[in-house]
């Protein structure tokens, strides 16, 4: 057994605990908490009701009044502790408010109204989570169909991204052809320029091909991407080109030593190119806001900031669908969060 | 089929993974055999050698037609006046659109512009590139070195750094639109020490340094893992050697880190300078520009004016787009130029 001050300063290897750890250790425990609280902030104020959102300063906890259901009432009525003019205090039901004074009833005994002055009762308040922060958006506006849409974009634009992109690099890393350098250069040169600075044009292309107010206006302009061309290449180079000789000595055509071979070895870069997608797709929002203009069209993104345009005063609605919109995204990268960070380090940057 | 004899594993279990990667390959090997009966006649014709372009093709039409096809156009359409879409409908105005951009009494002042929002905007992305960028790589840095310690939870650490940069421009928004509110959680914090509740997005200042501190939030985690991947890369022994040889620990950051991670660095610099030239969504969810044009950047002109305007002025809007797309070309080669020749290494 270990005491707890010897787990505490417990190195790697080094041995003690130096000044130098401590002030690393502090960087590190303050930096998780800039990262991570802003977030749990958001989560923790998605469950408050709106009442409680409008309390100033704001509780922790997502704290709700109390509401008990009084005989000969239908609905159920708020709980208040009340100061009673004896001194005494007693937890009772709000009838109704009228001016400074409310009336109250006992909930043990319903029949009699008590009158008293709003200053003299403080409500009764419990840990409770607003579920129907989440619920009553879900039925009152679009936001199963944007969470559709999203899916649609984000799944087909990364299937299409992986497909065409792994083609394209096994022909430019297996295959001797003219004009292969010069296909390579221009993809690369490429990289640098953002769609933001060709709007317009691209633009123009989609509403020439007809595709202004669809998905595949959304989902196609992007699927060529440069980046996944030059990493998947860059990766495809490694696999030796004898595996592929002899594969087409055993009779295999180029269709399949590409998927039945290629393919499975270069599996770790095709992952982070598939998250990479992911990620870009689930986020764009420049680009679809564009694109999209009908609401049944609307991406969770374009959706989001539509809603909170609309109902700035709601922010119940608006924090709840804000965590709906980054659930998705996190979700996936706590089950990959080890494969995400390391794979982007390594793969992304060969 | 396993090629070790020993030790006898217990029979097979299937975890979810291994079920669903059997079926996802099924479905994979399905597709692609299917597709063979198609693809394989073709290389039949145009023979083994003609495959490459086969394979090339479908990536280079949706290149060529979304991505470099439109680039050309765009400079046409810089050229060109009018309020309608399509090439054929568009006078040739010739530099009109250049010249409205630069009729400046004074381009130091945007008040005397034709195009006031365009040089605001542009006045505005620079300082946003300097401070954001400058801010995010030195706190990347930081946060590299201190990961790359011997420490307990590596692993976790950087999972939370990166954690933000998993977030949609618009979520980050979001966040923090909502713990900078009038009634949020800063201010909560301000009154609690006794001090004044501030309505930061009214302010000037505090919009454009929460502009900028909200996009280092996000994006930092990113460059962390680049930066953190380059360090590592540095073989140990090199520390070792230093070490023995009596220099101190910041002599060896000196003389051996900071040119051996010169590369990384300017690989990070490259990406977030053109990243912060295109700074838009988060921070039009956020201000909205605002307030005024304190953090209206130039991706929003041409946005707002091919777009989001009365009138769609393509034309001004591409003008602009090729003006912005020249400085990143500048900024880029630049760094490149600057990086070979400090690249002693």
């Amino acid at each position: 057994m270990f005491g707890i001050g010897e787990f505490l300063t417990r190195t790697r290897g080094r041995g003690r605990l130096d000044p130098t750890d401590i002030l690393t250790y502090l960087y590190l425990t303050l930096g998780t908490i800039l990262m991570f609280l802003p977030v749990a902030w958001l989560v923790l104020s998605s469950f408050k009701t709106p009442a409680a959102l409008l309390r100033f300063p704001p509780d922790l906890l997502p704290y709700a009044q109390r509401m008990v259901m009084v005989e000969g009432y239908d609905q159920p009525l708020p709980l208040f502790n009340v100061r009673m003019p004896d001194g005494s205090t007693r937890q009772m039901a709000q009838v109704r408010r009228v001016g400074i004074e409310a009336q109250m009833v006992d909930p043990a005994n319903p029949d009699e109204i008590v009158r008293v002055n709003i200053a003299d009762r403080e409500e009764v308040r419990e840990i409770r989570l607003a579920w129907e922060n989440y619920i009553e958006p879900l039925q009152r506006f679009n936001f199963l169909v944007y969470l559709r849409n999203s899916v649609v974009v984000t799944v087909s634009a990364t299937l299409i991204t992986l497909i065409i992109n792994s083609m394209a690099a096994f022909a430019l890393s297996k295959y001797q052809f003219r004009g292969a350098d010069l296909i390579f250069i221009v993809i690369l040169s490429t990289l640098m320029i953002p769609i933001s600075v060709i709007l317009v044009p691209v633009f123009l292309v989609i509403t020439g091909v007809g595709w202004n107010n669809n998905l595949l206006g959304v989902i196609v302009p992007g699927a060529a991407t440069p980046t996944g061309v030059f990493l998947l290449r860059q990766y495809m180079l490694t696999i030796p080109d004898e595996l592929l000789a002899s594969a087409r000595i055993d009779g295999a055509s180029e269709w399949r030593v590409y998927w039945q071979i290629v393919m499975p070895l270069a599996a770790p870069a095709l992952a982070v190119l598939a998250i990479f997608s992911v990620m870009w797709r689930w986020n764009d929002f420049l680009w679809p806001l564009i694109v999209l203009s009908r609401s049944e069209l609307f991406t969770l993104q374009v959706g989001l900031a539509a809603f909170q345009g609309e109902l700035n005063v709601q922010w119940h609605y608006v924090l709840a669908m804000t965590v709906l919109t980054l659930l998705p995204i996190t979700l996936v990268f706590a089950i990959l969060q080890r494969f995400i960070t390391t794979g982007i380090a390594t793969t992304g940057m060969k | 089929m396993t090629t070790r004899s020993q030790p006898a594993l217990p029979p097979e279990r299937l975890t979810l993974g291994a079920f669903l990667g059997r079926i996802f390959f099924s479905i994979y090997s399905g597709l692609m055999t299917a597709v063979e009966l198609v693809i394989d006649p073709i290389q039949r014709v145009i023979g083994v050698n003609r495959m490459a372009y086969f394979f090339v093709l479908p990536n280079l039409l949706i290149f060529g037609i979304f991505v470099l096809f439109p680039m050309v156009l765009n400079i046409y359409y810089s050229f060109t006046g009018g309020v309608n879409l399509f090439p054929q409908n568009r006078p040739f105005v010739g530099l009109a659109n250049f010249q409205q951009i630069f009729s400046c009494a004074n381009f130091l002042d945007p008040n005397s512009c034709r195009e006031d929002r365009f040089w605001r905007g542009l006045y505005n992305t620079a300082f946003y590139v300097v401070f954001q960028v400058g801010g995010m790589v030195a706190f990347s840095m930081l946060t590299a070195v201190v990961l790359n310690r011997s420490i307990l939870g590596r692993g976790f650490f950087r999972s939370v750094f990166f954690y933000p940069v998993l977030l949609s421009p618009v979520v980050v928004a979001m966040i923090w639109k909502w713990i900078l509110q009038r009634d949020g959680l800063i201010n909560a914090m301000l009154v609690s020490l006794g001090m004044e509740r501030i309505v930061f997005f009214l302010h000037a200042n505090w919009a454009v340094f929460w502009v900028i501190f909200i996009s280092i939030w996000a994006q930092m985690g990113f460059y962390t893992l680049i930066l953190l991947a380059g360090l590592q890369s540095i073989p140990r022994e090199l520390y070792e050697a230093a070490e023995m040889d009596g220099a101190h620990r910041l002599q060896s950051f000196r003389h051996i880190t900071l040119p051996l991670w010169a590369p990384t660095l300017l690989v990070v610099l490259v990406l977030s300078v053109i990243r912060a030239v295109q700074v838009f969504d988060q921070v039009w969810v956020l201000t909205g520009g605002g307030p005024g044009t304190a953090t209206l950047y130039v991706v929003q002109y041409i946005y707002e004016t091919a777009f989001a305007n009365q009138i769609q002025q393509f034309g001004l809007a591409s003008a602009a787009s090729v003006i912005l797309g020249v400085i990143l070309l500048i900024l880029t080669l630049f760094q490149l130029r600057i990086g070979r020749q400090s690249d002693i290494a």
